[in-house]
């Protein structure tokens, strides 16, 4: 599941930026050191061929949907760690560019969720020590897809979470997201199996080879869990800074005013006043259990909205894009008649 | 058939950005920056915010009318409303039910306030994003990139990726509609199938890239891609880079619907 912008806050979205840019830029430095030529349009066509393959279908046995590969696994597989976090980091780009899939800001969050557990968890972790003798593959395909999609649909959990834009409690939204995406890393990991285990018995060199190399070191591994280290700190500390508010952006405190004071004169005081004549029931039993309710948890202080400011904040948001579609509604004019 | 759909639209993508309009002549530097600019000032907002995200429309409005954008196509694109959004922004109005205002005795609680905001960031970033790519292309958002010292291999490989995907696309899309011309009442659809129809295009995608390699090597290849040198930033995009965060920083700090009702 694609992250979006509409659901992260700023300080959310620019960590994750700030991980997956030094995913990046590590994985570059790597692969530069031990550059194979080849290796530059294998990639290039790789990414190419898991975008074909996301866009074809398979019903899924006994449950009547359909699904596709996700593709993490296979190219960590076949390219090895760090071409495969490259390679997926690219079609996460070209996906979010093309077809909106996230947005900018979320690009960050979603390199890291597809991208670095599926590269450098699931795979160096748990699919390379399972087939170090070249069998097992089905199973350690499944085993690594779950793991590597359990771990991506936590970190959009956490992510949603301390955007704070969300109203799902946190242990609401993991029952929902860590079940869902349990039946698709399953999924993943034997339709991968079967996509190895046939290009193996075409072409057994393809698979054999990328097994047999480039032996997972004691030293990636404790590079790995460095990095994990460096990603829950960041995590924790946006979530002591800002504690009461639930991650509201600072300036937001600097500034103080999120609705600036009423005034009781213009259209908002006459448009509170209609209100008032023309509110029925003005006892509403409706009207006050929610305003019980509030003391109750007053803990979470809520903006101070109210009616006479929101009318007339409609009303302004509606004179504003007004004149801004009446701006471009006459360029547009503007424009054909000069063609 | 879903293929075709994206395929189109991938290639149309590509030959509406090659268009010649102010805001395609600006350089695609500025116009990333200004995009993400304009997305992190967007969702910098409190959650319950909606008036004052209205300004910001201007921006993809602009983008639009002056970069001679199909206004459908945008719209076509913001419909398909991404099923994640929907999923979790419609649980807001649920669980946060104390009443904010009432609009002429309709009570509205904030969870719904919270959905129509998220909605409008919705709107906001997705259709930035759009026109970010529709009035830039693709190799010139790339050029940014560069420009912005990403790694080498990340910049290769989106060139490269971006380039193959026509080509692997079509062959998928003939393979697939192979496959469908000889099977009936939709069956072929089950995992088998899949897996063999996936698996050899994986090998002709390997074997693609040896010809590939072998074609880059006999036109000189050596490790190293040619690339055009960075050039200097013009007077009209430091000019559209400093109106645009001028007004930027006015949307997020001042609040514009705020002088419209002093009118009154």
């Amino acid at each position: 599941m694609h992250m979006a912008d509409a659901l992260i806050s700023p300080g959310v979205g620019a960590g994750f930026w700030a991980l997956s840019l030094g995913g990046i830029a590590y994985s570059s430095k790597k692969l530069k050191e031990n550059i194979d030529d080849r290796m530059i349009p294998l990639m290039g066509v790789m990414g190419a061929f898991v975008f074909a393959a996301q866009m074809i279908n398979f019903t899924i046995p006994a449950t009547g949907s359909s699904g596709h590969l996700g593709g993490g696994l296979i190219l960590s597989v076949l390219l090895g760690p760090y071409a495969g976090f490259i390679v997926m980091a690219s079609i996460l780009t070209v996906q979010a560019l093309f077809f909106a899939d996230g947005g900018l800001l979320a690009l960050g969050c979603n390199i890291w969720n597809l991208g670095f557990y599926t590269s450098f968890i699931a795979y160096p972790l748990i699919f390379k020590p399972l087939t170090r003798d070249g069998r097992n593959i089905t199973i350690a395909s499944i085993l690594a897809a779950v793991v590597g999609l359990q771990l991506g649909a936590f970190s959009v959990v956490l992510q949603t979470y301390f955007s704070g834009i969300s109203e799902l409690p946190f242990n609401t939204f993991v029952m929902l997201m860590q079940p869902i995406h349990l039946a698709i890393g399953i999924v993943e990991g034997i339709v991968t199996a079967a996509v190895l285990n046939f290009v193996r018995s075409v072409k057994p060199e393809l698979i054999n080879v990328s097994l047999n190399s480039t032996s997972a070191g004691f030293k990636k591994i404790i590079v790995t869990f460095a990095i994990l280290t460096i990603f829950t700190g960041a995590l924790l500390s946006w979530f002591a800074s800002s504690h009461p508010d639930g991650l509201e952006w600072s300036i937001e405190k600097v500034y103080g005013k999120a609705e600036l004071p009423e005034k009781e004169e213009g259209i908002a005081a006459i448009l509170k006043n209609i209100q008032e004549k023309i509110s029925f029931l003005p006892d509403y039993s409706f009207k006050k259990a929610p305003e019980e309710e509030k003391t109750v948890e007053s803990e979470t202080a809520y903006p101070n909205i109210d009616a006479g400011t929101s009318i007339s904040g409609i009303l302004g948001s509606v004179i504003v894009l007004a004149v801004i579609f009446g701006t471009g509604f006459i360029i547009k004019t503007l424009r054909k008649r000069s063609v | 058939m879903k293929f075709d759909k994206e395929f189109f639209h991938i290639g149309y993508l590509d030959r509406i950005s090659q268009k010649d309009t102010f805001i395609h002549r600006i350089d695609a530097r500025v116009k990333v920056i200004v995009s993400l600019l304009f997305v992190i000032t967007v969702v910098s907002f409190p959650k319950y915010e909606i008036s004052r995200m209205m300004p910001f429309f201007l921006f993809p409005v602009l983008f639009l009318s002056l970069g001679d954008i199909p206004v459908r196509f945008v719209l076509v694109r913001l419909l398909i409303v991404s099923p994640f959004i929907l999923f979790i922004a419609i649980f807001n109005p649920l669980l946060e039910r104390n009443i904010a205002f009432y609009f002429f005795s309709i009570p509205v609680s904030y969870g719904f306030l919270s959905l129509l905001s998220i909605f409008l960031r919705f709107v906001l970033t997705v259709s930035i994003l759009i026109l970010l790519i529709a009035t830039t292309s693709f190799s010139g958002v790339c050029y940014a990139l560069r420009a912005f010292r990403l790694p080498n291999v990340f910049i290769n490989q989106l060139l490269f990726l971006y380039r193959y995907i026509f080509v692997l696309t079509e062959e998928a899309m003939r393979m697939v509609r192979a496959k469908e011309l000889r099977s009936f009442n939709g069956r072929g659809q089950e995992i088998k199938f899949y897996v063999r129809l996936v698996g050899n295009l994986l090998l002709r995608t390997i074997e693609r890239a040896e010809r590939i390699y072998y074609a880059m090597l006999s036109r000189g290849y050596n490790g190293i891609m040619p690339y055009r040198k960075i050039s200097l930033l013009g007077y009209k995009d430091y000019l559209f880079m400093f109106f645009s965060v001028l007004l930027l920083y006015i949307f997020r700090f001042y609040d514009p619907t705020e002088w419209i009702k002093m009118l009154f």
